[in-house]
């Protein structure tokens, strides 16, 4: 507050400052509007001081109202200008301009003064206010601040009493006139108009007397126009109005009369009157805008009727009051209580204060955690805290110097700039740059920016615990043991079979694992030696081979070859010649036929021995289906063979027997599209795979025992444990399931080896090896140990995948077989080859 | 039949969560009041496991409070408080509005305070949380000091972040705690180790305020987290100053508060002021506290051998870094920025000075004899001492990294510097691109020098390559695959010809030594590896794939910018050659 009093005093001095270099008295208006609103300020901020500057005023003009008679009539033609209805502050503001005008050293003594004086109204105001607040503070508000305003009048009237003598008496005179000259503006300005009382008489003529005869009093004399009279005398007698004369006489006086320039008609008499040579140069006084008195001289010296000078025998002269001399009591009880206040602290000086509201503001620390670190959770009081999670740390790339590799080369920054709508898919979220040396880095312009993001992060973005996986990839992957371990098992590609000009679909081996059976789309099977690779015998059986099966009795060379829709029985003729023509001598003797072969039978099956022709190339026996042969299979005693016909419906299953040549149909009711069957190897039953499940049957009791679920869209093909306890089957959608049938008749293991469609699978007889063969060109070769120990599971290991077969039209491996003795496996592909691996 | 119908919401998820809305509702509070809150008592909105159900079956996304914390919220006695600021603001503005200046006045001094002790208390229960805490606001009150007087911020509010950052880097200085600096194009990045945590925080690069930026950012919300973060600061700085035996707050500059507030018109002379500080040493308060390293004993902490050595030789870098500059004079050039250098040169034990002419606080001159290093930043200068190696800013920054001083060679004045490598990335993942130096620097692979590179024979950048192969990621199956087949199709049809080549020969020629195909076992391998993966498990079958394709990602990228560098070396490579050609060929003009 102090600092705009200052402020509003130093406008006030420029504006009057201006004014001096303006060279008038007066203040234009814009200045004065602008300083009243200062002083208006002034006022309302410190009301102590306009009262103060009011006080003075009031008390000077009282000093001067005894000399009023003596005050000249150029102060007041020069305060003309001003209205006459200036409120108190433009009075006031004038005073200070003098004042200024006056003598500038004056300035300055009053600048200190006016200072000191708010100093000390600003240091005793609060002072005031606490203290009356401590007395009223069980009084209202409202009763304080009109003790405080109470309070505030006695002391300005204190200050105020110094105040006034210290101003140079000329200065209060000059400020005093301008007051009381304008007030007294409207009647001078009137009496300026007549003349002079002192020349009144000596004119002779007097309008006065004039005046006096006429009694209307002073009224508009338009109101007489229309009477003959304009006024009564003072005997209540009319006054006529005098004559006019015409425009002629009018004409006549003016040529004729000298006086006719200073003729005035009198309006309150109608009379002419002559002005006089007086009148008439102070009328051109006052129009050329001179003092109208021609004896006056406004460049005569000043004369100082008041002079600065203490006066020995001064005009007035009081003696001092005796209150003067004496120190005030009431001021002392007030010092005192001061004093007590201040002692007691309930009152405060302005430093005090100014250091309480600094401790305020200052934070204090202390020790806040204690010695001991561990603090309990429950301190934290928010129910399941989740820490924010902390900021990155810059990699290589943020480096004002980052190596080179980082630096965005043309096809990163085309990218870069690409993605400016989408920011986020950028990989970095800023770009890098090389500053040659450190002083040349210049502010990161997004720094601000980031920082704010953080801020928004932490107290807007919604926290989630997540458990984030603190393993490789490699720990997912299931413990098991190497396949070194497991060896024997085939690695590499041994022997590759030659001859077919199509696909071979199936390969049979003879029990003692010396001869190999193949059968083709090239309508021919072949029979190979295994270890040379040689083909022995090519036999052309008139139709697409999809099956062919050696038969496991190995006094018997025989294979049953599915050729369409005929099973042929051929004797290869490889091998033991003794075999082979006890084969032949057997074969030969067609058994007499026991029973009438009932109608189903009949219609789906013919038995026949083979021609003249045909017994030339090895086939013995024909046994003509009606539908399609898709697979054929020997039961383990090499009597019995079944054959799968899928588009058969309810006589798609077929058992033959080979020593009676006899056929039966299982079953009477169809379940479905069946894929192929199996019999078990040591006890009577049969496996049946339709499209989604494998039934079991019981061949003795000749009912099912169980169904096995798969969960496959396409069985392919099934193989058995020689055990007989496991079945592992495949599946056109790339599955391969292992049943463990004693612990469910669902998939123990569904095993995902292959990329594509399963094709085959097979068990080795010894060795607890398995292979299964797929469209994707590869056999795989697994181990599957099956433990005696029924509580231990079997353990499956894939061991090797061999992908040497070409796939051909999106085939690739058909069949897949092992050797009976040797950790060999053999594989029928799309490319017309077979294949040995050892 | 029959039974109370259970009514949706009332339990669960549902009824774990409350909506912003309904949270101010709750409180009674404004939104501003309510932010403000949540920023001081550490509250943040939580993510629902069922979003549908938390929101109660509402469309869109709503921000979910949780019901406890709400609770937690109000009961909290600073409500009150801040529902006084109202009214508060409300009586300012009559009162100026009344040019009622004694009431205005007044009523500023019955300013509503807030009070944070109990809060930080609650926040941070233990020493160590606060300071597991301090990355955010240090970074924070380092860029607040850095600001102007601004309108949103109240005004004694920069001055105390600097006060308090200025303190922070003294305790840095005294306990020796500074670990790694990294100069990045936002900042530089300093991290401490402090009670055994490492904090990491970045001071902007100079003139970082950009007053455009008020437009994107909200400084009102900014300051709300400073004035929680100074109190936080304030509070772990004296702790730490007692821990060390130091007086606490420390008198760090001649300037006393009142001047402070008017040198902050007056930014350069508040920048010298600052630097000057950081070269005081500070008072103990009980006698010089000489808490040396004690000899740690050997503990077996782990069985593992390979582990205890590790950290065997952790506890000695980290004692060799805390005394990395110990006995190194250091002049700091003018042009240089000063702040981070003399701070990591401080930080480490080593004496610094710089031109006293220019800035206050400089402790010796130029001229000074046993000055070992000056520190310079500009390609040459006129006079130069024989006894001292100039070096640029960047050999400070990478010896601390290092450990050690590094070899001044590559950093002296005006030489092209080597890159300078981020020292954050040790714990990250393993298969990320390590960039030649980086390897180069912990001693993994030979330091490869620029200019040696040229030199070269073309059979050592074969060999190069040969390596480059072996280590190239094992997981790109389908190449493998074919190349295997290749491979083995091959041996009959060579055995074949060598038989005939025999044949023809029938002659006893030198046998040569038959080499292991190098890439078999690898190949072998990867194929038994490969079949492994088949037996994954079905559950973890994605999980996997997953991860793999993670790490695929990751190898490419690091194989990118393997190429890359390639690319790079070589154009340099031939450039030089080039003008190395040239310069020839002008020589040879020259002397015909």
């Amino acid at each position: 507050m102090a600092t705009n009093k200052v402020a509003a005093k130093r406008k006030l001095e420029k504006a009057v400052i201006n004014e001096k270099a303006n060279g008038s008295t007066s203040l234009t208006s814009d200045n004065e509007s602008e300083d009243e609103d200062l002083l208006q300020t002034i006022s309302d901020n410190d009301s102590t001081d306009g009262e103060d500057q009011d006080l003075s005023d009031e008390d000077s003009d009282g000093y001067v109202e005894s000399i009023e008679g003596d005050s000249n009539e150029e102060d007041a033609s020069g305060e003309e200008d001003e209205s006459g209805d200036e409120d108190e502050s433009g009075d006031e503001e004038e005073g200070t301009d003098d004042s200024e005008a006056e003598d500038e050293e004056g300035t300055d003594e009053s600048d200190l003064e006016w200072e000191s004086d708010e100093e000390e109204s600003a240091d005793e105001e609060p002072a005031d206010s606490k203290l009356n607040e401590a007395k009223t503070s069980s009084n209202g508000k409202l009763g304080g601040k009109f003790k405080i305003d109470k309070v505030k009048g006695d002391k300005i009237k204190d200050t105020g009493a110094p105040k006034g003598p210290s101003k140079s008496p000329a200065e209060d005179k000059s400020s005093s006139d301008i007051v009381k000259g304008s007030e007294s503006n409207s009647d001078e300005a009137l009496q300026g108009k007549s003349e002079p009382p002192a020349d009144e008489y000596a004119a002779g003529d007097t309008s006065d007397e004039e005046d006096i005869r006429n009694t209307v009093g002073n009224i508009p004399m338009n109101w007489y126009d229309e009477y003959p009279h304009i006024g009564y005398d003072s005997e209540g007698k009319r006054i006529m109005r005098p004559k006019t004369g015409d425009t002629l006489d009018q004409f006549l006086k003016r040529m004729e009369d000298p006086n006719f320039f200073r003729t005035v008609k009198d309006p309150q008499t109608g009379q002419e009157v002559v002005l006089s040579d007086r009148d008439v140069e102070l009328i051109k006084r006052l129009q050329s805008g001179k003092i109208p008195d021609a004896s006056f001289d406004d460049t005569a010296p000043w004369v100082e009727y008041f002079t600065s000078d203490v006066m020995k025998t001064p005009l007035r002269k009081f003696p001092e009051h005796k209150k003067s001399f004496l120190p005030s009591k009431s001021e002392a009880a007030r010092v005192s209580k001061y004093v007590h206040h201040l002692k007691m602290g309930w009152m405060k000086t302005r430093q005090q204060r100014a250091e309480e509201r600094q401790k305020k503001r200052e934070k204090n620390f202390y020790m806040l955690w204690g010695t001991d670190d561990n603090a309990s959770e429950e301190m934290r009081r928010i129910h399941n805290h989740l820490p924010a999670p902390k900021r990155l740390l810059p990699g290589h790339a943020e480096s004002y110097n980052p190596p080179a590799e980082y630096l965005f080369d043309e096809r990163e920054m085309r990218q870069w700039e690409s993605m400016a709508d989408t920011p986020h898919k950028r990989k970095l979220h800023f770009l890098p740059q090389k500053y040659s040396s450190l002083r040349a880095v210049p502010a990161y312009s997004r720094y601000i920016r980031e920082r704010f993001l953080r801020c928004l992060d932490l107290y807007m973005c919604p926290r989630a615990m997540k458990m984030k996986l603190a393993i490789q990839p490699e720990d997912l992957l299931p413990k098991l043991p190497s396949p070194k371990d497991l060896q024997p098992f085939p690695t590499t590609l041994a022997v590759v079979y030659e001859g077919h000009t199509d696909m071979v679909r199936t390969i049979s081996l003879d029990m003692k694992g010396q001869f190999l059976i193949s059968g083709s789309d090239d309508c021919t099977v072949k029979v190979w030696e295994v270890a040379t690779g040689r083909c022995m015998r090519t036999i052309n059986v008139g139709g697409t081979v999809r099956s062919v099966c050696w038969c496991p009795n190995q006094s018997l060379s025989l294979v049953a070859v599915a050729a369409d829709r005929k099973l042929l029985l051929i004797n290869p003729g490889v091998g033991d010649n003794l075999v082979v023509a006890k084969t032949d001598a057997l074969l030969k003797e067609i058994p007499e036929e026991s029973s009438a072969v009932p109608e189903r039978v009949k219609t789906a099956v013919q038995w026949e021995q083979g021609n003249e022709e045909e017994w030339s190339y090895g086939i013995r026996v024909v046994v003509t289906h009606f539908k399609e042969i898709k697979q054929v299979t020997w039961h383990g005693r090499g009597d019995y063979f079944s054959s799968v016909m899928p588009e058969g419906a309810n006589r798609s299953v077929l058992i033959h027997q080979l020593s009676k040549r006899r056929s039966q149909v299982p079953f009477s009711r169809s379940k479905g599209l069946v894929q192929c069957v199996l019999f078990h190897p040591i006890q009577p039953m049969l496996f049946v795979a339709t499209q989604r499940h494998i039934r079991v049957y019981d061949l003795l009791k000749q009912k099912m025992t169980k169904k096995l679920e798969t969960f496959a869209k396409w069985i392919s093909s099934i193989a058995i444990h020689p055990n007989g306890d496991n079945i592992l089957v495949g599946t056109y959608d790339r599955k391969m399931l292992w049943f463990d049938l004693d612990l469910s008749t669902e998939p123990y293991k569904a095993l995902r080896l292959h990329g594509t469609a399963v094709r085959g699978v097979a068990f080795h007889k010894r060795y607890p090896l398995f292979a299964s063969a797929s469209d994707d060109r590869s056999v795989i070769v697994s181990h599957g140990m099956v433990y005696n120990d029924l509580l231990k599971n079997p353990l499956i290991v894939p061991l090797k995948r061999l992908a040497y077969h070409d796939s051909n039209n999106d085939f690739g491996v058909f069949d897949v077989i092992f050797h009976p003795t040797q950790p060999w496996v053999f594989s029928a592909g799309a490319d017309k080859t077979v294949r040995l691996y050892s | 039949m029959g039974g109370i119908r259970k009514k949706k919401f009332k339990a669960g998820e549902g009824a774990q969560y409350m909506s912003r809305t309904q949270a101010l509702r709750k409180l009674q509070l404004s939104l501003k009041n309510f932010r403000h809150l949540c920023i001081l008592k550490g509250i943040y909105p939580r993510e629902p496991k069922k979003r549908k159900i938390a929101q109660r079956g509402a469309t869109g996304f709503k921000t979910l409070y949780a019901v406890k914390d709400i609770q937690f919220l109000a009961a909290e006695p600073m409500i009150w408080e801040m529902r006084k600021y109202k009214p508060h603001f409300e009586k300012l503005r009559r009162a100026v509005s009344m040019r009622n200046m004694k009431e205005y006045r007044r009523q500023l001094e019955m300013r509503p305070e807030i009070k944070l002790d109990h809060i930080i208390k609650e926040r941070f229960p233990s020493f160590i949380d606060a300071i597991r805490d301090l990355d955010d606001c240090l970074t924070l009150l380092f860029l607040f000091s850095t600001f102007p007087s601004l309108n949103a911020v109240p005004r004694d509010q920069s001055a105390m972040c600097r006060r308090l950052t200025m303190e922070f880097l003294h305790i840095v200085i005294a306990s020796r705690a500074l670990r790694k600096v990294f100069v990045s194009i936002k900042g530089y990045y300093f991290q401490a180790e402090l009670k055994g945590e490492t904090v990491t925080w970045i001071v902007p690069h100079q003139f970082s305020f950009n007053p455009d930026s008020a437009v994107e950012v909200d400084f009102k919300t900014m300051s709300f987290f400073v004035e929680f973060y100074c109190v936080l600061l304030g509070f772990v700085n004296y702790r730490l100053y007692h821990q060390l035996n130091l007086y606490y707050p420390p008198k760090l500059s001649q300037l006393s508060g009142d001047e402070i507030e008017k040198t902050l018109a007056d930014e350069g002379a508040y920048y010298g002021e600052r630097i000057a500080s950081l070269n005081v040493e500070l008072t103990h308060s009980s006698g010089n506290a000489n808490e040396e390293e004690q000899e740690l004993d050997q503990f077996t902490l782990s069985e593992d051998p390979d582990k205890m050595d590790q950290i065997q030789k952790e506890i000695e870098h980290r004692k060799k870094l805390k005394t990395l500059f110990e006995g190194v004079k250091i002049f700091v050039n003018r042009e240089v920025p000063r702040e981070p250098v003399v701070f990591c040169i401080r930080a480490l034990g080593g004496t610094v000075s710089w031109d006293k002419r220019l800035f206050v606080g400089a402790t010796f001159d130029e001229d000074d004899e046993t000055i070992t290093h000056q520190i310079v930043d500009r390609p040459s200068m006129e006079k130069q001492y024989i006894s001292r190696y100039y070096v640029q800013p960047q050999w400070v920054f990478d010896s601390v990294n290092a450990g050690v001083l590094l070899p001044i060679e590559r950093y002296l004045m005006g030489a092209i510097l080597p890159p300078h490598l981020s020292p954050f990335l040790d714990g990250t993942r393993d298969n990320r691109y390590k960039p030649p130096e980086e390897l180069a620097l912990k001693g993994e692979a030979p330091v490869v020098d620029a200019d040696k590179d040229e030199e070269k024979s073309d059979e050592e950048e074969s060999e190069e390559e040969a390596e480059y192969i072996d280590s190239v990621n094992l997981d790109d199956y389908e190449e493998e695959e074919e190349e295997e087949e290749d491979e083995n199709g091959q041996p009959l049809d060579e055995k074949e010809k060598e038989r005939l080549k025999l044949k023809k020969r029938m002659a006893v020629t030198k046998g040569t030594m038959e080499k292991p195909d190098p890439l078999a076992k690898q190949r072998e391998e990867t194929a038994e590896y490969k079949m492994r993966e088949k037996m994954i498990r079905n559950k973890h079958r994605k999980l996997y794939r997953h991860m793999m394709d993670n790490r695929q990602k990751w190898g490419k990228e690091t194989a990118r910018l393997e190429q890359k560098r390639k690319r790079v070396e070589a154009e340099q490579s031939a450039s030089k050659k080039e003008t190395r050609i040239q310069k020839k060929k002008a020589a040879a003009q020259l002397q015909a």
